[in-house]
């Protein structure tokens, strides 16, 4: 009588992905754009709205975007390991001002450190929208030649730099 | 009746005044497109919640880009696109058909067939094993319901 | 001292719950009368316990007893006393106490109407039903213990706007009576398959329970498809949200179970199917239990989460539904197959009916875990909403309900096909007929409003026949065939006001300065303008819309925008005039400069339609409970007692 273990067996497939559903986040989104190239964007810079940069201009480096806001409170959680990271110089880190006043922007930078090499500006996020942004602070890893190759969703931890963001950056500086 | 006639005809123009309200969108036929388009797609944000109805500042921004693509003569095909590009298959809420997704958009139609197909061959094969045995089961409903007595006597 | 009384009380209750759940089972099995006789009063001390513990929640709630975690996070002093009641079961920690509470009080009812049941039956499902209630004790006292207590707090950070409403006071114990319900029909079909006594009669006992549980569920759902409705302020009244979803699954596998046991109590087949669905009824409850509390979905109403407490509701799950599908693999197999029928009969309808129903219980359940098992499978992540739930559940759905217009006319056994069609002809070209032309009525002929037009019409019509077939044979009252006809009218008022409000609503957007008129399906609209308001735990705007037609004034409407003090979350409260035919549905958006404000404004046809519909469904539940037959039984049973 087999058929009558037929509900079991689903029942114990089921219990199994729902064991590791316990494991897994619903609301992380993970970006379509692994793999492929930066978005192009031309962006006035914080320091100086004179002047623009685009990812075309850093070709040959690897590179940290970051993306971030003076509103945005979890920034300010990674706001020391970024600091660190950029004392340390193991790589480069540019900043995004996502939807933001940029003396709001500046202000904070003033008080509690500059870890971005430059800063642009977003102010409407529609380069936010391009690189599917849906919640500061967000950080890509961008490769030699354009290509973004991870990216996290959330205020950045030790944990994920040790294990995910520094190996990659030290095999793709190679 | 002269005077009321007169009345009306001052009130008028002030009722024209106070005036039909305004729909918020500058393009009403634009916009019943933008929201048909984003009951289908999912915040990013708020989770659960259509980009229709999120009051989220992602979901306005993206309604505000959906109008304006729309507005540039895109199709909805193009603006779902452009969305899936950026946030991937995530802000679908009907999922595109693709071999992952087979089991989901066909499994309950091959369900049903199956156990519809599981029902008649059991009803056929059930009349067959009755037939066997067509006086035992009498007997057996007969000795069902005697204990049944006895049960509720007891 | 009051929450510690509480936390004792639920100690005491953990351990009679496990005197329940073991002596009468071993009792039962062992032929020891006297640990068989345990079972009742035991039952009675767990419910006397684990509501003495629901009131300690309660008393604390409502004297704002901020050294208790849960009052703290969960009230606020200047919350009005009402939802500082309810506030009781608007945690986590609270609605578990109130499932369990629930539990014990089904519990209690078997105990105290199962005189016609032997004292082994009795004591078979009492001590399973206490199995069940020790695991979610313990999981209460381990997890997530509503006692808990920390330094005194100042004041509390409010309970949840949304569920600052009348409609959140029934709500959820009238949704846990059905939910929690399930689990009497539950325990009588695993002690069934523990006593080996799969007949007619343990059908009999199980259906009035199985009824007034499934009829509590109707509710249940439809008091928060209509408390989403007026509260979420968007006019929609189902989102196929992973929460509805939890509570849709176990009502349709319910309902497939009502009618499989009107097949195995009358005619003696199906006995094996009957049971898995009532294990299955009760496991979708507990799944969507998990599925609320484990945080494995996201929802828009689920609670808190924590890894650890789902962790622990799956092991539950897993022995809970694994055990009982264990069971029933090694022991259905016994069954006998019961009476004889045809390949077109009562009984081949209504497993046609159990495998639409199923199927489409399966596709709700495919739709609202297809995400997680992609993703637990490293396939990446996708979202199943609304489009795919409708475009898949109407498919399954149309035939269902074609089917119960049939269904009650065609013969247990064999159907006499030419002469049933006979007697529906007229019925089905009447409808055909009418469906096709009412949408005219409404100014526009749609297809799919001809489609559920016929349904409608289709079931009134052979409810119509049946009932008229039935007087002229001279059959007496019967409440059991009234009230299962009233259910499917019930469905039928449902389909119509779905049909009507899914395909003829119209949807304003305006701004709206005062003075400023808005015309909607011959309604007219006039802003009065919005002003200042102050409520116990919250200030906003209050808007007034008059409402006239034709001249004449209809209603006066004051939507309002809520910013609640606590929290500081905002809120929109819609006003709404009801009529049978329509509703007018108002919101306020966001105030705009010089005193204008951003309004929606909905003309909704016949959308009340739908909860009449299962209103009705729900009565003609609890109609087929008072049938003679479970009751003279019961009569019986006293007299001999």
């Amino acid at each position: 009588m087999k058929r009558f273990l037929i509900p079991l067996g689903i029942f114990v497939v089921l219990a199994g992905f729902l064991f590791a559903g316990l494991k897994l986040n619903p609301r992380e989104v993970p970006s379509p754009l692994i793999g492929k190239p930066a978005p192009d964007f031309k962006l006035a810079l914080l320091s100086d709205p004179a002047k623009q940069l685009s990812p075309a201009d850093l070709r040959g480096k690897v590179w940290l975007f970051n993306v971030w806001a003076s509103w945005c409170a979890s920034c300010r959680q990674e706001h020391d390991l970024l600091l660190d990271l950029s004392r340390h110089g193991v790589v480069l880190i540019y900043g995004m001002d996502y939807k933001d006043q940029p003396g709001d922007a500046q202000a904070v930078l003033d008080r509690f450190g500059n870890p971005y090499v430059e800063t642009v500006v977003d102010p409407d996020g529609r380069a936010g929208i391009n690189y599917g942004v849906y919640g500061v602070p967000e950080t890509y890893l961008i490769d030699k030649n354009g290509i973004i190759r991870y990216k996290h969703t959330g205020p950045l931890t030790g944990e994920v730099l040790e294990k995910k963001i520094l190996p990659l950056v030290k095999e793709l500086q190679q | 009746m002269r005077l009321w006639m007169i009345v009306l005809a001052l009130c008028l123009p002030f009722a024209a005044m106070a005036g039909e309200a305004k729909p918020m969108a500058k393009d009403p036929v634009l916009e019943q497109r933008m929201i048909a388009l984003s009951e289908n797609l999912r915040c990013l944000v708020c989770q659960n919640e259509s980009l229709a109805g999120s009051h989220a500042e992602l979901a306005e921004d993206l309604r505000q880009e959906i109008r304006e693509q729309l507005h540039a003569g895109k199709t909805n095909e193009q603006v779902i696109e452009y969305l899936t590009e950026r946030y991937g298959d995530f802000v679908l809420y009907k999922p595109p058909v693709k071999p992952i997704t087979w089991l989901l958009w066909f499994g309950p139609f091959a369900l049903l067939i199956g156990a519809m197909g599981g029902l008649y061959s059991y009803i056929k094969r059930r009349g067959n094993r009755l037939v066997d045995e067509p006086l035992s089961e009498e007997e057996k409903k007969r000795v069902a319901a005697l204990i049944g007595n006895n049960g509720n006597k007891s | 001292m009051i929450p510690e009384l509480g936390h004792f009380s639920l100690i005491l209750a953990l351990l009679l719950a496990l005197v329940q759940g073991t002596l009468p089972l071993v009792g039962a099995a062992r032929n020891i009368p006297a640990w068989v006789s345990v079972a009742k009063p035991a039952a009675r001390a767990q419910f006397l316990f684990v509501a003495i513990a629901f009131g300690c929640l309660a008393y604390s709630f409502l004297t704002n007893d901020f050294s208790v975690v849960n009052v703290t996070r969960n009230s606020h002093s200047r919350l009005p006393e009402v939802y500082r009641f309810t506030a009781t079961w608007g945690s986590h920690e609270g609605s578990m106490l109130l499932w369990t509470v629930t539990l014990a009080l089904w519990t209690l009812a078997v105990t105290q109407f199962s005189r016609h049941l032997t004292d082994d039956m009795v004591a078979r499902v009492v001590g399973v039903m206490g199995l069940v209630s020790f695991g979610l004790l313990l999981f209460l006292l381990v997890t997530s213990n509503p006692f808990l207590r920390m330094p005194m707090a100042m004041d509390g950070s409010d309970l949840n706007p949304l569920l600052q409403d009348p409609g959140m006071v029934v709500h959820p114990p009238i949704l846990y009576m059905g939910y929690v319900g399930f689990s009497v029909a539950f325990a009588f079909a695993i002690a069934a398959l523990l006593s080996g006594k799969l007949d007619a009669s343990w059908a009999r006992w199980s259906r009035p329970w199985t009824t007034a549980a499934w009829a509590f569920l109707t509710i249940g759902i439809m008091m928060g498809s209509w408390w989403a409705y007026y509260e979420l302020g968007w006019g929609g009244w189902w989102f196929w949200d992973p929460v509805e979803n939890a509570s849709l699954m176990p009502w349709l596998v319910g309902t497939a179970l009502i009618h499989s046991l009107a097949v195995t109590e009358k005619r003696g087949s199906f006995k094996a199917w009957t049971v898995f669905l009532a294990i299955g009824a009760f496991s979708l409850s507990l799944l969507g239990t998990f599925l609320v509390r484990s945080g494995v979905l996201s929802s828009v109403h689920a609670f808190a989460t924590d890894p650890t407490r789902g962790l622990f509701i799956l092991i539950f799950l897993v022995v809970v539904i694994g055990g009982s599908l264990l069971l029933f693999a090694l022991r259905a197999s016994h069954v006998g197959l019961g009476g004889r029928f045809a390949l077109v009969s009562r009984e081949s309808f209504l497993m046609v009916n159990n495998i639409l129903l199923l199927t489409a219980t399966g596709a709700v359940l495919l739709g609202t875990l297809y995400p997680l098992f992609l993703d637990a499978l490293g396939l990446g992540k996708i979202s199943v909403g609304p489009p795919y739930f409708n475009s898949v559940f109407v498919p399954l759905v149309t035939p269902l309900i074609f089917l119960s217009g049939i269904g009650p006319l065609a013969r247990w056994k064999q159907v006499n096909v030419p002469e049933l069609a006979h007697r529906l002809k007229w019925g089905f070209g009447g409808s055909v007929l009418v469906a096709l032309l009412l949408p005219f009525t409404m100014g526009e002929w749609k297809p799919m409003v001809s489609l559920g037009c016929l349904l409608s019409l289709w079931i009134a019509v052979t409810v119509a026949i049946s009932v008229r077939g039935r007087m002229r044979t001279g059959a007496g009252w019967s409440a059991n065939f009234y009230g299962m006809h009233l259910a499917h009218l019930g469905v039928a008022v449902t389909v119509i006001g779905v049909t009507m409000v899914s395909t003829y609503q119209t949807e304003r957007n305006v701004r709206m300065e005062v003075g400023d008129t808005v015309t909607v399906k011959g309604y007219t609209f006039r802003f009065d303008g919005a002003e200042d308001m102050e409520g116990p735990n919250y200030r906003g705007a209050r808007g007034t819309l008059e409402v006239s037609r034709d001249g004449k004034p209809v209603s006066i409407l004051r939507p309002e925008k809520r910013i609640y003090t606590a929290s500081g979350m905002p809120f929109t409260e819609s006003a709404i005039d009801y009529g049978f035919t329509r509703d007018l549905y108002t919101a306020l958006g966001e105030s705009l400069d010089g005193g204008a404000w951003s309004v929606r404004l909905f003309h909704k046809p016949f959308v009340v339609w739908i909860w009449i519909g299962s209103v009705l469904m729900a009565l003609g539940g609890f109609l087929a409970i008072t049938d003679r037959r479970y009751r003279a039984s019961r009569k019986k049973g006293r007299a001999e007692a």
